[in-house]
């Protein structure tokens, strides 16, 4: 199965000795040794380049990670909690004509998804009309019945939405995961490009890559937009990032998209609600909230309406929100629309709502409430991927072929007791990229999260997070589990020929 | 500003400021020490432990175990290891309103302490570590007023570093002055010379002293330098200058200039700006030395309680 990437050992240069081919998509290479088009010139660029100084620009981009802080948490985990992200500098390049794919498949899935959660917390016309099984909104357990009947700013329920995707063998895109409620990973596509560009000045000029570094204005104005109707000032909305603070996962995420909209960011302890308006707490007294981006579960928002033990939130917020005094963006609920069982209903949400065929497909997945797909599963659980419906970030998850005969028993033994909670999907070869490995080239399997911003108008900042697997054959690449990122780059058309003066062209009225 | 934010500035800015003093402290000891007979020697360690108003300063005290609570130990909190961490733990709380440099010199320093561990080598060239930990915070403030916006922010930050200040100032020359004989006019020999010179430079204020006075150690001027000189950064009344002019800021950006921080800090200003070195001695430096210290206190409950955790009701009612 598995090949050197350069015909004869005699001639391979030092840094690709030990590339490896499976039968995954590659995404440098067509061939063993030929590399595509878009490619070649940063192929040229590794072999030009001595593994000492391979090492060095790894060594520099690690040691700027660490100084900055830019750390994430890992839970349950004993020896020190704060981990630097591990970034890779090889780029992962998308092609334009590619990613015009990309950004209007997305599109019209987050559209959909958004009239998909006006329809179920209203008249829920799709259920009257059985595409989508009541039992599975229901019985979801992020449905959020207080919801029923609240109209929220622009019926936009998800303005921030970071979708998973992976390329399939034969070289397209396909939904792998929506992740509608918190997501997060956007600061790693800010940091990693500044890192790259550091690191690289020179072959990055010359490739023509679509800035990114507008992504936190963007966000803002997605905010401002979805400002509420009671808003004492309108043009001048009070926004601020709630966060649950110093221990979160993503704390480093949150002070960084602060800093750069200029907002305050704010724990639960320092908001407090009055007459339902929601105030924060500051040293000239007490300030109207109007938009909150919240980065704090549904369940922690608010203990009087959710969680009773919660003290991240923030006591009557549901409340507020209800009277429209305040916006919560993401809206509450939303995770019922990123259920991993709902997803395998998306291809038809966007047939129902927008009468177009899916433009990015989904994975195929089974359902272990349907009979016939359960006993399919429980036959070939060595070769499925089997998960959680709630969770994510790489947690409560089954690798058939990387498990053991234990895990897959304890499994079947879940999946029987509550075969609402999980569904499975055929194990996916992820595509695979270069990546650096102490100082040598090798493939490891990679996915793409690009990040959607929906308020007034939909933004798809051109590029992403892509995720690296960086343990060899490892098909996880959640930094919770030993995942590390890449910088992602979006070329502008004809190989950054024409790239002068561009306005990008990646913004589009909501439909 | 977040009432929280600034309660962290406050903070960070006053942990910062015990680390850097506690590291001039103890290094200006160690380079006492090689200076004294062994006798005097043992009786300086206790001095410093007073004068840092450290637990402990009764009974024998052994250096290495002593060295190690004021340098390295996590559990005394005010150990220079423990104030860098908890100075770099509220920073990291609200990493958002500092400049991305202040942070990045910051966990370098922290990174650098939490490197040393303090084995037989550490303790000959334990003088470099006391120079980076000086060195490091002195860069952070540097770097704090190049980059940072001169606002509310960074007014906490000035009045946690100054109420800091003063505070420590006094106690170290509360238990000098304790300790010594009542401070003459006349000049010192020797031994007591010894010890007044590592007070000048326990204050970093040897040189300036100098310039002022000549090398002759008088204790009277040493008094009036380190109490009452206006230009000198790390006399009292400097620091209290200092406490006033941030509460004035504060007070006006968050009008709330009336209530009782700026009063109380106005109070104490005056104090030092109109006092004379000669009625301070009759009336005895010591209790001086311990009003600065309460009244010290008082502003820092009054800087809580009107900034950082005020009830709401009264909010409500405005």
């Amino acid at each position: 199965m598995t090949a050197t990437a350069l015909p004869s050992r005699s001639r391979v240069q030092p840094s690709f000795v030990r590339y490896q081919f499976e039968t995954a998509y590659d995404e440098m290479f067509s061939a063993p040794g030929v590399p595509r088009e878009h490619y070649q010139a940063l192929h040229r660029t590794l072999l030009g380049l001595p593994q000492e100084e391979l090492l060095k620009r790894q060594q520099a981009a690690d040691l700027t990670f660490l100084h900055e802080g830019i750390t994430f948490t890992v839970y349950g985990s004993k020896e020190g909690t704060e981990k630097i992200f591990p970034n890779d500098l090889v780029p992962r390049i998308i092609p334009s004509i590619e990613w015009a794919k990309i950004e209007k498949g997305l599109t019209q899935r987050l559209t959909a998804l958004n009239m998909f959660l006006r329809d179920i917390y209203h008249e829920g016309r799709i259920l009257s009309e059985g595409l989508v099984p009541r039992e599975l909104v229901y019985s979801c357990k992020h449905f959020r019945r207080e919801m029923r009947g609240l109209n929220v700013p622009r019926d936009i329920y998800v303005s921030i939405c970071g979708t998973d995707l992976v390329r399939l063998p034969d070289g397209n895109f396909a939904v792998l995961e929506d992740n509608l409620r918190v997501p997060s990973g956007v600061s790693y596509m800010l940091a990693n490009r500044k890192v790259l560009k550091r690191v690289f000045p020179t072959m990055f000029r010359d490739y023509g890559v679509w800035p990114v570094d507008h992504y936190p204005q963007a966000l803002l104005a997605t905010l401002r937009s979805l400002t509420p109707e009671n808003c004492q000032y309108r043009q001048d909305p009070t926004t601020i990032l709630l966060t649950p603070g110093v221990s979160n996962s993503a704390y480093f995420e949150h002070t960084f998209l602060a800093q750069q909209m200029g907002i305050e960011l704010v724990e639960g302890r320092d908001l407090l609600v009055h007459d339902n308006v929601v105030y924060m707490r500051t040293t000239a007294g007490l300030r109207r909230v109007d938009v909150i981006y919240r980065r704090v579960d549904d369940d922690f928002l608010d203990p009087l309406c959710f969680r009773p033990d919660s003290i991240l939130g923030v006591p009557g917020l549901f409340n507020a929100y209800r009277a429209g005094n305040v916006t919560i963006a993401n809206a509450i609920g939303t995770g019922v629309a990123d259920d991993k069982a709902v997803y395998a209903y998306v291809p038809e949400i966007i047939k129902f709502y927008l009468n177009e065929e899916a433009i990015l497909p989904n994975v195929p997945t089974f359902l272990m409430t349907n009979g016939k797909h359960r006993n399919h599963v429980l036959q070939n659980l060595e070769k499925m991927v089997v998960k959680a419906v709630g969770e994510s970030g790489g947690y409560g998850m089954l690798i058939g072929p990387h498990s053991t005969e234990q895990q897959r028993e304890e499994f079947r033994a879940r999946i029987l007791a509550e075969p609402r909670n999980y569904i499975a999907q055929p194990t996916l070869s992820l595509s695979c990229a270069p990546c650096l490995i102490d100082g040598e080239v090798e493939s490891r399997h990679i996915d793409l999260r690009p990040y959607i911003l929906m308020g007034e108008k939909v933004t798809l900042v051109p590029g992403g997070l892509t995720r690296v697997a960086l343990r060899k054959g490892s098909l996880v690449v959640n930094s919770s589990q030993g995942g590390g990122s890449k910088d992602t780059w979006v070329l502008r058309e004809g190989n950054g020929e024409d790239r002068v003066a561009k306005i990008p062209s990646f913004e589009r009225k909501a439909g | 500003m977040l009432s929280r934010v600034a309660d962290s500035l406050y903070w960070m800015s006053r942990y910062l400021e015990r680390a850097e003093h506690t590291a001039r402290l103890v290094d200006v000891e160690l380079q006492l020490w090689l200076d004294q007979s062994p006798e005097t020697g043992a009786g300086r360690w206790r001095f410093l432990l007073e004068g840092l108003h450290a637990p402990g300063a009764k009974g024998a005290v052994d250096a290495a175990k002593l060295m190690n609570a004021l340098v390295f130990s996590r559990t005394n909190a005010s150990s220079i290891v423990s104030c860098i961490a908890t100075a770099r733990e509220n920073l990291r709380h609200v990493r958002e309103q500092c400049s991305s440099e202040m942070w990045e010199q910051l966990n370098r320093l922290y990174l650098n302490v939490m490197q040393t561990s303090p084995d037989e080598a550490w303790m000959v060239k334990s003088h470099g570590f006391f120079r980076a930990v000086q060195e490091g915070t002195h860069l952070f403030q540097g770097i704090t007023d190049a980059t940072m916006s001169h606002g509310e922010g960074w007014q906490y930050i000035q009045l946690g570093r100054y109420v800091e200040r003063t505070d420590t100032l006094a106690s170290l020359m509360e238990a000098h002055f304790k300790r010594n004989a009542q401070p003459a006019e006349q000049v010192v020999e020797s031994a007591e010379y010894l010890e007044w010179v590592a007070l000048l430079r326990s204050c970093l204020a040897f040189e300036a002293y100098c310039k002022a006075y000549t090398a002759e150690i008088r204790p009277l001027r040493v008094a009036e330098f380190l109490i009452l000189t206006p230009e000198f950064p790390h006399s009292v009344r400097f620091s209290v200058d200092r406490i006033n002019a941030a509460l004035h800021v504060i007070g006006d950006l968050t009008e709330r200039r009336e209530k009782s921080p700026t009063r109380i800090a106005g109070r104490l200003r005056a104090q030092l700006s109109f006092s004379q070195i000669e009625e301070i001695m009759v009336q005895g430096p010591h209790a001086y030395l311990e009003n600065v210290r309460s009244e010290c206190a008082a502003i820092h409950s009054a800087i809580h309680e009107i900034y950082f955790d005020y009830p709401i009701e009264s909010e409500m009612a405005s």
